[in-house]
């Protein structure tokens, strides 16, 4: 097979991490190469070197065999090479053929011309078959229509080495599928795809070939054929994995959460309730999984239990207290937890160190602060002890939140959160690009603290982690429960069936159920 | 909101005018004031108006303008000057003079652009605080050479104050400047036809041309913009430049247009309103142009009512304070700002420095 891009001995350094350390790798045409790895391995780091983001500070990169020096984005534009990143690089208030043609804009006669960009991202949609709407604002849609803008634009530039950061994170079942169908039409056309996940389903699904880093290096290669979830797992986290959680049957208590007919409008005028007349409870020491594709009213849920946002109507009870329309801070005075669904919006002040962000529950109270001033020494004690319990890979408690990775970011939340009496925790997609030596930690401490006696809410799009941790399930169609099982009661194809809106009875799926629902969550993808 | 915005503007220029034509009646015909009161607001309007495009091109990329205040001030004294010395010592005609002040004026404001880019974009200084370092440079400055050129012993004149090259003739706009009652509207001086035209290149520029798509993108998400090999520092100083040139010639307004004299401060916050003008206005060239012509004519009302000041009824008599009109163009200000007439939403990225190998 011939190699298209080659990466040999890349070496990278931000203030003092090793990001990447002497890395090689290889893509070769019309493969699928997968590149897996613990947060904070440097995957999305060789990804920006090899798009030209990010500079190295040693190596060589060769297009075709032909070394190449690329000094910014377009040397690798230029060179064929295209890129879909971890956090969508779109304008959110332009429209879908403005994001498709920037930077490469048909004009005529010194102006714009907008009317053969539309034609032309009309085109490009029609033969790869990625359906868009070109002249839809990118604000408006679903993640996963934003994604496939981001695809069309390296399309556009006529890219045959597409590079995807994590792809499929933010995308539904059906979605993944679709996304794997175009890229195996893109390679069947020549093009050489890379990309990175942490989901080994999906690797051994799609991928041609593995590469697998640990921090900075690379550490492994694989093909598929091969190898299986466990060995790549070990591969990836240097031991065995347990990718089962294990867990004793719950033994429910007192009803800690209460949530009789709530009601929550639909954002931005959208019309339609984004939550309908939706009653249910969970008691101390069980965890109640909501399922149900992304954009559901899940995200609207959630915000109006824990206080982020308005219900229109109904109650939400903490213990038997009302608790409807009170403020986060009285909710966490309370012994809430929540892991918000989009963490770098609502999880986190970004600019503000790991120790910081560790404690902004906590910093009015001792041993923080005392009489009003905060105490530096206890919250870097704090910040220490939290970041060898979680393996959060961070230089030092001083580092800013924005310069850790991902994965790493979203288990400064999970330190946060479940490190204080927890009554009720509220996990909204708690392991959302984790990596799995991660998951299986977060896993735990989400049985864990459910062991401890606490209520858990957890919503997910990840049928297997509904799965996995759910003593009952809810499904959630609509803005509405349209189910409510235990866990040992109901199949993964069942809840698959639910989650698309077949009630039991029913024959057939309402066509395009679940999508006409999805932009309500869209708005988090793109956001800088 | 949009709609909310308009409704204001409407009426509260139709309350200003009908306030004038209604105290005037007795004296002059009702369309005459009309047609007055709309020549002199946009005649007035017109440094709001470019103060609010400079701003429009600065924060359309990303960088906040604080100092259009301080570039119109510095502008105006260097046009001046240069068209005082170029007629007073080099002897050149009175026209030749003013326009080459108009010139200095321009290169002044855009020199100035390039002070704050340098600052903004370069240095990642606090936009707030580059703007407010302009400001006071520009007082600072303005006060200091009005004072050495004009006055001190190393007077460019000899001591002597030289005669202004007077200011700026009106332009006769063919056919319409003829017509009755209304012709007055359509002869304005040539700053004052250039802040309109500017309104729509600006808008041209940045909703039609590519250079106006890739700054606002810069705007909005200067990393998105980077992603597909956008230069985001270069669109940044290239628009800031405009910017400041703009400034500069909304600078040029005050002393080779207006009045044929210069006096320390004379901008008189002028540059803050138009940056009240350029948020009300939604960042867009026409809306940020609705809205200067609103304190445009709370100025003109103010001028205007001079005219009739004895026909001013006794109830009304507050009306004759000039402090008290004189408050109208600010308590406007205020009240626009307070956001109760419907918010804006500025760029994304609007103050916000931008670095290379920062995350997201
Ligand atoms: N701009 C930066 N400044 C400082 N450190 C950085 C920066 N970018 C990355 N790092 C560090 O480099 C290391 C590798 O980060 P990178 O984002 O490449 O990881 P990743 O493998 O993509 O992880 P994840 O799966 O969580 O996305 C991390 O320790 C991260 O904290
Ligand atoms: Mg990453």
């Amino acid at each position: 097979m011939k190699a298209v891009l080659e990466a040999r001995g890349i070496t990278k350094r931000f203030s003092g991490v090793l990001a990447n350390d002497r890395v090689d790798l290889d893509l070769g045409e019309g493969e699928i190469h997968a590149l897996l790895g613990e947060n904070g391995a440097g995957k999305s780091t060789l990804m920006n070197i090899l798009y030209g983001l990010v500079r190295p500070d040693e190596g060589e990169l060769r297009r075709s065999g032909r070394p190449v020096s690329l000094r910014s984005p377009s040397d690798a534009i230029a060179l064929g090479i295209g890129m879909v990143h971890q956090h969508f690089m779109l304008i959110p208030v332009f429209t879908v053929a403005e994001n498709i043609v920037l930077g490469a804009e048909p004009v005529r006669r010194g102006l714009l011309d907008r009317g053969s960009a539309s034609a032309e991202v009309r085109g490009l949609s029609a033969r790869y078959g990625l359906d868009v709407d070109p002249d839809a604002r990118v604000e408006d849609l679903p993640v996963g229509v934003q994604q496939r803008v981001e695809i069309l634009k390296a399309l556009y530039r006529k890219a045959e080495i597409l590079i995807l950061d994590e792809p499929t994170a933010v995308l539904t079942p059906q979605e993944v599928d679709e996304l794997f169908r175009v890229l195996r039409g893109l390679t069947s056309r020549g093009v050489s795809v890379l990309f990175i996940t942490h989901k080994l389903r999906e690797v051994l699904a799609v991928a041609d070939r593995v590469t697998v880093m640990r921090a900075g290096k690379v550490v492994g290669a694989a093909i598929p054929a091969e190898t299986d979830e466990r060995g790549l797992a070990a591969m990836m986290v240097g031991r065995e994995v347990v990718l089962q959680v294990s867990k004793a049957p719950a033994r429910p208590k007192a009803v800690v959460l209460e949530v009789e007919r709530l009601g929550v409008a639909g954002r931005r005028g959208s019309g339609g309730d984004a939550v309908r007349d939706v009653s249910f409870s969970v008691r101390a020491g069980e965890i109640l999984g909501i399922a149900g594709v992304q954009g559901n009213g899940q995200t609207e849920l959630v915000e109006a239990v824990t206080g982020l946002s308005p219900a229109r109507d109904g109650r939400v009870l903490l213990r038997g207290r009302d608790v409807t329309g009170a403020l986060p801070r009285a909710l966490i005075e309370r012994g809430v937890s929540h892991v918000p669904e989009d963490r770098q919006r609502h999880g986190l002040v970004l600019s503000y160190s790991v120790a910081d962000n560790l404690v902004l529950c906590t910093y009015h109270r001792a041993p923080f602060a005392v009489r009003g001033v905060l105490r530096d020494d206890a919250r870097e004690e704090n910040a220490r002890r939290l970041i060898k319990a979680y393996d959060i890979r961070a230089p030092g408690p001083g580092t800013p939140v924005s310069a850790l990775s991902g994965g790493n970011q979203q288990k400064v939340i999970l330190a946060r959160e479940m490190s204080r009496p927890v009554e009720l925790l509220v996990a909204s997609q708690p392991t959302r690009g984790v990596d799995v030596g991660s998951i299986e930690h977060i896993h735990r401490e989400i049985v864990a603290a459910r062991d401890a006696g606490a209520a858990v809410l957890l919503v997910s799009a990840e049928l297997d982690e509904i799965l996995a941790l759910s003593d009952r399930i809810a499904v959630m169609y609509r803005g509405g429960l349209v189910a409510m099982r235990d866990a040992g009661a109901v199949s993964r194809t069942e809840l698959g069936m639910l989650m698309a809106g077949v009630l039991p009875g029913e024959a057939a799926p309402a066509p395009g159920a679940g999508e006409e629902a999805a932009p309500a969550s869209a708005a988090g993808g793109a956001e800088a | 909101m949009v709609y909310r915005r308009y409704a204001f503007i409407a009426v509260v220029v139709s309350v200003l005018v009908l306030v004038v034509v209604l105290v005037g009646a007795s004296q002059v015909p009702p369309l005459t004031i009309v047609a007055s009161m709309a020549a002199t607001t946009l005649a007035v309007a017109t440094p709001l108006t470019l103060g609010a495009l400079s701003g429009v091109f600065c924060e359309r990329s990303g960088v906040v303008n604080l100092g259009i205040e301080g570039m119109m001030l510095a502008a105006a004294f260097s046009g001046w000057f240069g068209s005082i010395y170029a007629s007073a010592v080099l002897g050149i005609p009175p026209l030749p003079s003013l326009l080459l002040g108009v010139v200095i004026a321009v290169a002044t404001g855009a020199l100035l652009g390039l002070l704050l880019a340098a600052l903004a974009v370069t240095y990642s200084v606090d936009q707030i605080l580059a703007g407010t370092v302009i400001n006071l440079l520009a007082v600072g400055l303005t006060g200091f050479f009005n004072r050495q050129l004009f006055f001190g012993p190393a007077s460019a004149f000899g001591g002597q104050v030289p005669h202004a090259p007077g200011v700026l003739p009106r332009l006769h706009v063919p056919l319409l400047a003829d017509l009755p009652v209304v012709g007055p509207v359509f002869e304005q001086q040539p700053i004052a036809v250039a802040a309109v035209v500017l309104v729509g290149l600006t808008h041209l520029v940045l909703f039609r041309t590519r250079w106006g798509l890739r700054a606002r993108a810069v705007g909005e998400h200067p990393r998105a913009a980077a992603t597909v090999g956008i230069d985001v520092v270069r669109v940044r100083y290239v628009n800031v430049v405009i910017g400041g040139a703009i400034a500069g010639l909304g600078g040029a307004y005050f002393t080779l247009e207006s009045v044929p004299s210069f006096e320390p401060m004379m901008t008189n916050g002028r540059g803050f309103i138009s940056l009240a003008a350029m948020i009300f206005g939604d960042w867009t060239p026409f809306g940020s142009w609705a809205a200067a012509l609103v304190f445009g004519a709370a100025q003109a009302f103010q001028i205007n009512l001079q005219l009739f000041r004895d026909q001013i009824p006794p109830s009304w008599s507050f009306l004759q304070q000039s402090s008290v009109v004189g408050l109208v163009p600010y308590l406007l200000t205020l009240l626009i700002l307070t956001g109760v007439i419907g918010k804006t939403t500025p760029p994304a990225a609007d103050g916000q420095p931008y670095e290379p190998e920062g995350r997201r």
